[in-house]
Order: C-alpha cells, then sequence, then structure tokens
C-alpha cells in the first residue's frame, strides 16, 4: 500500500495490539519500554521515511535503521512481519527453543543491522556508518532509536560530539524520552535536564515531538530529512513507558513490571 | 644485507599507505595516536583518515559501523587503551557483530608489554593476550620483529573479521633477515633443540634467542619458537614439532598465569595429550612502577635475560632428577 495512504494511527494501534499479544505469549520480552517507541517505529516504517526493502533486508539503497534500544523493540517484531521480512506465523513463537525472535533482538533477525541487548553502542556505530556513507558518496541515510536511559552511556556523547565535528547531516537520532530507566525515572536517577538543549549545544539540529502523536513523528522526521545542512539530527519523542496500560504507563518501574495476563487479555478485548 | 631495523608500526603503516593508493576501500581510524608513516596516510588520503580523539570506545564502534559500510579499518591506539578501555565495544560491535555481518576490522595495539619503559603501568599491557584470545573469533597477532609486523598486512587485508595486532613501541633488532615467517602457519621454529623448548612470542623472542645461545655454550640445546598467532596456528604441525620434547617453556610479557600463552599451551598440551613438563615465565601477578630499563625491570619481574636463564637451567635440572 501506498504509504500516503496508510492510516499511520491505525497501523499504531495495531501494533500495540499485535506487541501485547506478543507480550502475553511471551512473558520474558520488555513491554513497557517497547510500548513507548512504536509511533516512532510505525512513522519510520510506514510513513514514507525510511527506505527499506524486506526481500533483500541488506541492500545497498536501504537507509539504515539502528535499533539501539534493544530491549524496548519487541514492538518492531509484528511491523517486520506485517512488512515481509519474516512470516506472521513467526510471532506465536517468541521467546522459544529454534525460534530467532529472542526476549533480546539480535542481528539473526532479518530487519535488525547490529548488536542491540547492551546499550549504548547504536549511535556510535550508527556514526561510522554515516561516514562510511558520506565516504561513498550514497544519499542513504542512517537513523538511530535510542532510549534515554541509554543516553547515560558514556560512549554516546562521544558519538555525538564526533557526528557533530564530521557534519554527518545523514545521521538521525531518535530519542525515546519515556524518562524512566530500570529503577525509576531519569530525573531522579542522572538527569539529562533538557535534552533538545544539550543536544543543541553540542552541534545537533533538534525537534521535540510528542512521541505518541504518529502523524508529528512522522512530519518531523519528513522535515529533519528533507534537510541537508551540515548537522546531525536528533529527534526528541516525549513518550510514557507502558504507553496505554493501566498501572503500567509511566510507572517508575514499568521496566520490570510483567501486566497480568487477565489484564492483557481484557485490554486487547476492549480495544478490537 | 642485513636489513634496517624499523618500528612495528611504521613499517606496517607504510603498507597501508601504499595499499591505500591502489585501494579505496581501506580506511585508517586512531585515537589521537601517531607516528611518522601516519603523517604520510593524513596528508595523502584525508578522507579515508579520521582521528576519533581520545575515545576509544567509539574508536571502535565508527570502525564498526565503517566496516558494515564495505571498508578495511585499521584502527589504531595504544595497546591497553584499545584492548582494555573499549572492552565491551569490541566484545558487542566486533567480536559478536562479525559472526552474523562480515566485517574486516584490524586493531592495531602500540605498546605491547613494558614496551612503554618509563611510562608506567597505565600504558605498559601485561592483560590483553588473555583478554583477546578470550574473544572466539579474534586472531591475536603477536610479532617480534617489523618484518613479522609487515607480512601481516596481507593477513589484515586477505582475511575478513576482527584481528587485533600487538606491537611494540620500541626499535626491536631483526629476527627475519632473509625473509618473512610464514604467517599462515602461525609459529615459526627458530632452533630446533633435544629436550626443552622455548615458546616465546613478541617481544620475549629475542630473549629466548639469547637465553637458547648461552645454554648451547653450557651444553644444554633448547630448542626456541616464536608463536606469533595466538589464535588461529596450525595446531597440527605445532602439535608435532613440540611433541619430541619433555620441557616446554613459555615466555610472554604478560601476566603469569592469567590466561595468557602460558595458560593456551596448558591447555594445547593437555587437550592434544603431550606429555611434556612445563615452565611459565612471565610477569608476576602485581602492577610496577619502579622505573629503569627493560632489561633491569624485566629482571625484577623474572622475565629478564639472566631470570630467564635461571629459570631454565633449574628446569633442566628438574627434568632429570
Amino acid at each position: 500500500m501506498r504509504n500516503d495512504l496508510i492510516d499511520l494511527r491505525a497501523k499504531a494501534h495495531w501494533v500495540w495490539r499485535e506487541t501485547l499479544a506478543v507480550h502475553r505469549r511471551a512473558p520474558e520480552t520488555r513491554l513497557a519500554s517497547s510500548l513507548s517507541s512504536i509511533e516512532i517505529f510505525v512513522a519510520l516504517y510506514y510513513g514514507g521515511v525510511l527506505r527499506f526493502n524486506p526481500s533483500n533486508p541488506r541492500d545497498e539503497e536501504r537507509d539504515r535503521c539502528i535499533i539501539s534500544k534493544g530491549h524496548g523493540s519487541i514492538c518492531m517484531y509484528p511491523i517486520l512481519a506485517d512488512l515481509g521480512y519474516f512470516p506472521m506465523e513467526e510471532l506465536q513463537h517468541v521467546c522459544e527453543a529454534g525460534s530467532f525472535l529472542g526476549g533480546i533482538p539480535d542481528p539473526v533477525i532479518p530487519g535488525y543491522e547490529t548488536v542491540n541487548g547492551s546499550l549504548g553502542h547504536g549511535l556510535g556505530v550508527a556514526t561510522g556508518m554515516a561516514l562510511g556513507l558520506k565516504r561513498k558518496a550514497s544519499d542513504r541515510s542512517v537513523f538511530v532509536v535510542a532510549g534515554d536511559g541509554e543516553l547515560h552511556e558514556g560512549a554516546n556523547w562521544e558519538a555525538i560530539m564526533f557526528a557533530s565535528q564530521h557534519k554527518l547531516d545523514n545521521l538521525h537520532l531518535i530519542v525515546d524520552d519515556n524518562r524512566i530507566s530500570m529503577l525509576g525515572y531519569t530525573d531522579d536517577i542522572v538527569s539529562h535536564g533538557a535534552l533538545t538543549t544539550r543536544l543543541s549545544a553540542f552541534g545537533w539540529d533538534c525537534i521535540e515531538v510528542d512521541g505518541h502523536d504518529v502523524l508529528a513523528v512522522r512530519d518531523a522526521l519528513q522535515q529533519q530529512k528533507a534537510i541537508a545542512e551540515g548537522k546531525p539530527k536528533a529527534l526528541i519523542a516525549r513518550t510514557l513507558k507502558g504507553h496505554g496500560v493501566p498501572g503500567l504507563e509511566n510507572a517508575p518501574l514499568s521496566h520490570i513490571i510483567n501486566p497480568k495476563p487477565e489484564l492483557i487479555d481484557s485490554l486487547l478485548e476492549k480495544t478490537q | 644485507m642485513s636489513v634496517k631495523p624499523l618500528a612495528m608500526r611504521d613499517a606496517f603503516l607504510e603498507r597501508i599507505w601504499l595499499a591505500m593508493a591502489e585501494d579505496s576501500k581501506i580506511f585508517f581510524t586512531c585515537a589521537d595516536f601517531g607516528s611518522p608513516v601516519l603523517d604520510k596516510i593524513r596528508a595523502d588520503f584525508p578522507d579515508r583518515f579520521v582521528n576519533v580523539g581520545i575515545a576509544e570506545q567509539n574508536l571502535i564502534n565508527v570502525s564498526a559501523g565503517l566496516a558494515l559500510e564495505g571498508y578495511t579499518v585499521f584502527a589504531y591506539a595504544i595497546a591497553p587503551f584499545i584492548t582494555m578501555r573499549c572492552y565491551e565495544q569490541v566484545r558487542v560491535s566486533l567480536a559478536l557483530l562479525s559472526e552474523v555481518r562480515p566485517m574486516n576490522v584490524n586493531l592495531i595495539g602500540v605498546g605491547a608489554g613494558y614496551s612503554y619503559v618509563v611510562s608506567g603501568p597505565t600504558h605498559q599491557c601485561y592483560e590483553d593476550i588473555t583478554l583477546m584470545r578470550a574473544l572466539p573469533n579474534f586472531q591475536v597477532l603477536s610479532p617480534a620483529d617489523h618484518v613479522t609486523a609487515s607480512a601481516f598486512f596481507d593477513t589484515c587485508v586477505n582475511t575478513s573479521g576482527p584481528k587485533y595486532l600487538r606491537f611494540d613501541a620500541q626499535v626491536l633488532p631483526v629476527v627475519y633477515e632473509s625473509a618473512a615467517p610464514d604467517t599462515s602457519k602461525g609459529f615459526h621454529v627458530h632452533k630446533r633443540g633435544e629436550t626443552i623448548c622455548l615458546v616465546a612470542t613478541g617481544y620475549m623472542l629475542h630473549t629466548a634467542i639469547k637465553a637458547a645461545g648461552e645454554l648451547a655454550s653450557e651444553g644444554l640445546r633448547v630448542g626456541v619458537i616464536d608463536l606469533f598467532d595466538l589464535a588461529r596456528f596450525s595446531a597440527t604441525e605445532f602439535q608435532d614439532t613440540l611433541k619430541p620434547y619433555v620441557g616446554i617453556v613459555s615466555l610472554e610479557e604478560g601476566f603469569r598465569g592469567r590466561g595468557g600463552l602460558d595458560s593456551m599451551l596448558f591447555e594445547f598440551i593437555s587437550r592434544r595429550g603431550l606429555s611434556a613438563r612445563m615452565l611459565n615465565i612471565g610477569v608476576e601477578g602485581a602492577y610496577h612502577f619502579e622505573l629503569g630499563t627493560r632489561t633491569e625491570l624485566h629482571e625484577k619481574v623474572g622475565i629478564g635475560p639472566q631470570a630467564v636463564l635461571n629459570s631454565v637451567r633449574a628446569f633442566a635440572k628438574s627434568l632429570t632428577n
């Protein structure tokens, strides 16, 4: 279907439901941080932002999408299946022996570029890819989806400085700014303050957006992609961890809380 | 005609510089670390040279990203920093990722063992063999002279996967005057002996060769092997070479008994069912802050020429009892 005809909000809702269903079958997966990033991935993959090729996931002509917040991307499983990277049937076997869909995604999954289980590596690798693409005179872009908690890893800031130094305007960082890491609110642990201000000070072009407004996310990404003025780009998506699940949404310990199966069943029934 | 000794890094970087003119897929990255030859690379290939600054974690990740885009990457920094400062990046973005996606990244670590003599333990490197050989798909290359280092360039460009090159920071005497060793075999036999064989890597090969000469004059004929590929040497040939010996001595400029060359040989001998007894010569397990010449420092920690002679003599005696 043409990207401009896809109802992004309906698609995001479908991904939300499928993500809950995957977690219902595989409670080892991290639900809350996957629910905060749904609209980001839907905008990227269905909103005409990313160029990709499910029949050849490593197509040279693709835009590179690095999913740095590995744990929090279980919502990518239904998206990749829906797009044809692998059969939808595989979603029935997440975390089962023999499946390639684990509790934390790995690059053995078609559509995943890098190792994502350990946090804070995606952006650095992405800056290398972005530099490589520039040197190859490719007009492809590199997108990185990272969590705000993950930005505590210092290696990110080495990459952030490097990207602006080398004017990597083919590099997009999307921060799923749900403001919660494993043990609580990031503002209570080590606050990033206003990320937009910080990243701007590091020479990045920044836009802040409601990360659950899929149309706003898409518009912001398209706007940033259309500009190439020698600055790397950051989209700060303000999101809610555990979005849409009572008891989980914005709960400080949502990363390690598993909602009861009955709650998931009732949500799936109510939101059909 | 004798070969003029060079620093390993200069010999190796010269090969890179020459190849960059022919191969547009070679990229050089460094963490704010130089050499005279590096100046030529910077000047002649500015588009394929990048200094990430004092940021080894990013050095590894940027190198991985470049390799994923098809470049053959040479990443260059001081040995303890390119291995230990960024070990998780090395593990995740190189060792792990290269199992799924083809990539060719070559880490050049300068400063093996005590070679930064007066810089103290932060810049000296006694743990890297242990750490790098723990990564199953890493090739670990430890030359004893610049001729071997230079020959490793061909290994690097012709073999995919991550590699670690452990270079001495000093100009060492040339061991391979007539021709470079056969790098595909992973080791080179310098001398055949009768009862005892010294297996050395890097700088310690020089100590082993000297010790063997001295011991020969005393009537003790020991063999000497240069083991320069610590991960992918030819196991069958190595076994055949070691088989005649009843005593094997490991010599390394790294901590003794902590997973380095000595552990590797223990495992090898055990797995292959060899009956030889072992003596391990390596740095006693502590950091040292004393100043002195490299030889003086080596003597203090049990790996100097005199200490080696004494240990091997005692070992030989114990084998006859």
